[in-house]
């Protein structure tokens, strides 16, 4: 009972085929309050079919959805009243003036009062040009707009599929931020899908990776990224420098490239320590480059080599 | 539910489909207005007579002598026999057929229109009404709401309801106050004729009697109204089960279109009778426009568009409620 309260979205054994292939594998996944989880994947792993079973708009073949205690499919009402989403695009009436989009969302549930409608604007930042017609915004209003259409229930639970596609780098900054606003000072837990490693360790707490379907892991942003990094050394003399770097304990992988560079895997706070050990041993360090890791390297190291998608 | 309601019909306003329909009717009523004033025009010259008598009388006369032509189609000589027996029947009882007067145009308008026109403004407003959802994504926002599938569903069909019934009021009341600038705006009490009965050959003329034209129009727009909402009704299950506007829309002109040719081109494919859209003609019923299809009369065409309409919301609904939205 204690732990209900605490997990706002639970997931247990999804599955979804569609035609003759599965496309989601039995994820399963725990949403905690308050925080803010990522859901990264490369392309075509799923991550938007598994949103859709997350937000009613799909049916699971098999496995339960639970959001705030109730289960989205015999409790669809008292279950999705808790959540506001964006599933890919922001998508509204382009016709309508963003102020009436959220009206007429708001109309579509009880107590919503008009004051609350003001609020969300102002939090978005989109008093402006809210009376504008929506087809004349940016995309980065429009996202904006669908956040507020998302906020306007009050949700526990805030459902965004790949949101900063599309944005510019300072919108994608902008985003960050406004999230991490939500999720510290509002307590709205936020659900966010992603393919890109390095937004994810921006942004999130907790992250599940998923990869054809299959969740391949959970857990901690900080575990699971950054321990393991690449780091090209050039070293001189070269035959010297690869037995030494080989013989350190931390290393994990050592890859012999052409020109006197050898690529390894090894903690980033590890690197002043391993330039001295070389120098140590006369070997001259022409060049350290570490190489900021991507979600292919996680998933190469994971896997074992096997290449995804 | 009156939420809801109050949403869709904001969309059908703003997406400028009522302005749209408005604007067609404000176009083609004055042009059909000025087409009957031409012919009346013409066939007063071509007589030298503004006689009514005279006209009918030619008319009957043209008439016997197409029947006469080997050229006329022998399916085609039965229905000019039977016109002539009716244009007869108005003559020798003194009943002015073509009154000029706006009750009378908006009378003979609903009669046209009723097959093809008033069918095709219902496919412009019923034709995208889900199909939009779907094409322009607002679908995913529409049913993440804490509303169920169907009341979604059914606040629609109710904006359609409301925006059919107001497009038949507004072709009625356009027509009217158009027509009768050059008609004038007399002739509510005309009596018309009604209550012909086709029986193989024969108009049986039994049960033929007069009502003011009022009354007439009131059970002409009336039928009106039946045959578009059941247009309407079919068009709606289409946008529900074609995601994309262009396809809802060419599907519903193509069948419309198909349905009110067949009718006309063969008369004598006898299962053509069981289509929605070959029994959209309700107000030939009343008229005594001779039927040529064995089998077909009012409650017959209210029966097959009844059916049509009611397996139509059912599949809507069931689709509806049930389907993965994954576009
Ligand atoms: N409607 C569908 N029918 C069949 N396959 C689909 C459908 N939608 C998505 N897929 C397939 O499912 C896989 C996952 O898609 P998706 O969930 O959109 O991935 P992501 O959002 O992670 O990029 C893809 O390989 C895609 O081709
Ligand atoms: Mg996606």
């Amino acid at each position: 009972m204690q732990t209900e309260t605490h997990t706002v979205l639970s997931v247990q054994g999804l599955s979804k085929t569609i035609g003759q292939r599965e496309i989601v594998k039995n994820v399963s996944f725990e949403v905690k309050a308050g925080e803010i989880f990522g859901f990264l994947g490369p392309n075509g792993a799923g991550k938007t079919t598994t949103i859709r079973m997350l937000v009613g708009l799909t049916r699971p073949t098999k496995g339960i959805i639970r959001i705030g205690g109730y289960d989205l499919s015999k409790q669809f009402l008292q279950a999705i009243r808790q959540v506001g989403c964006i599933v890919e695009n922001p998508e509204l009436y382009p016709y309508l003036t963003g102020r009436e989009n959220l009206q007429l969302f708001a109309r579509m549930t009880e107590d919503i009062p008009p004051a609350r409608i003001e609020e969300v604007v102002r939090l978005v930042e989109l008093q402006n040009r809210i009376d504008d017609p929506v087809k004349t915004y940016s995309l980065g209003m429009r996202q904006r707009l669908g956040i507020a259409q998302a906020l306007l229930g009050k949700p526990q639970l805030l459902i965004l599929d790949e949101p900063t596609n599309g944005l510019d780098p300072a919108g994608i900054r902008e985003l960050r931020s406004f999230i991490r606003h939500l999720s510290r000072e509002e307590g709205i837990s936020v659900f966010i899908s992603s393919h890109i490693l390095h937004e994810v360790q921006l942004m999130c707490d907790r992250v599940a990776i998923i990869s054809q379907g299959e969740i391949v892991k959970t857990g901690r942003v900080d575990q699971l990224v950054g321990s393991h990094a690449k780091v090209e050394w050039m070293v001189e003399p070269h035959h010297a420098g690869v037995e030494k770097l080989r013989g350190l304990p931390y290393i994990t992988q050592l890859e012999v490239l052409n020109n006197g560079r050898v690529l390894v895997h090894m903690p980033m706070e590890k690197i002043a320590e391993t330039n001295q050990a070389l120098v140590a041993e006369q070997i001259q360090v022409s060049g350290i480059r570490p190489y900021q890791q991507t979600l292919e390297d996680i998933f190469l190291e994971m896997t074992g080599g096997n290449s995804i998608a | 539910m009156h939420n809801l309601v109050y949403n869709e019909m904001l969309k059908l306003v703003r997406k400028k489909r009522i302005l749209v329909i408005t604007l067609i009717l404000l176009i083609l009523i004055p042009i059909f207005t000025y087409a009957q004033y031409h012919t009346t025009q013409n066939a007063i010259k071509q007589l030298g007579t503004s006689d009514w008598r005279a006209i009918l009388q030619q008319q009957i006369i043209d008439q016997q002598n197409r029947l006469a032509s080997s050229r006329v189609p022998e399916e085609w000589k039965e229905s000019i026999k039977l016109n002539i027996q009716q244009q007869q029947y108005y003559l020798d009882n003194n009943i002015n057929p073509t009154a000029p007067g706006a009750p009378t145009f908006i009378r003979e308008f609903v009669e046209e229109a009723v097959s093809l026109f008033l069918p095709l403004l219902v496919v412009i407003l019923a034709a995208d009404i889900v199909s939009s959802e779907h094409s322009g994504g607002t679908i995913k926002l529409l049913l993440t709401r804490p509303v169920r599938r169907w009341k979604v569903l059914l606040s629609k069909y109710l904006a359609l309801l409301l925006s059919v019934s107001f497009m038949v009021v507004l072709t009625a009341v356009i027509g009217y106050l158009v027509s009768g600038m050059i008609f004038g705006y007399k002739g509510w009490t005309l009596p018309v004729l009604t209550g012909f009965q086709v029986q193989g050959e024969h108009l049986i003329t039994d049960h033929v009697h007069l009502i003011p034209q009022w009354k007439y129009i009131l059970m002409a727009y009336g039928l009106a109204w039946f045959s578009c909402l059941a247009v309407g009704t079919v068009s709606f299950m289409v946008s529900v089960l074609v995601r994309s506007t262009a396809s809802s829309m060419g599907i519903m002109l193509a069948a419309v279109i198909s349905g009110s040719l067949l009718g006309q081109l063969a008369p004598n494919w006898n299962a053509l009778k069981y289509l929605a859209f070959t029994n959209l003609r309700l107000t030939d019923y009343l008229e005594g426009e001779p039927i040529l299809v064995e089998g077909m009369n009012l409650p017959f065409s209210l029966t097959v568009l009844t059916v049509w309409s009611i397996t139509s919301l059912i599949v809507a609904f069931g689709v509806f409620t049930r389907r993965d939205v994954l576009a």
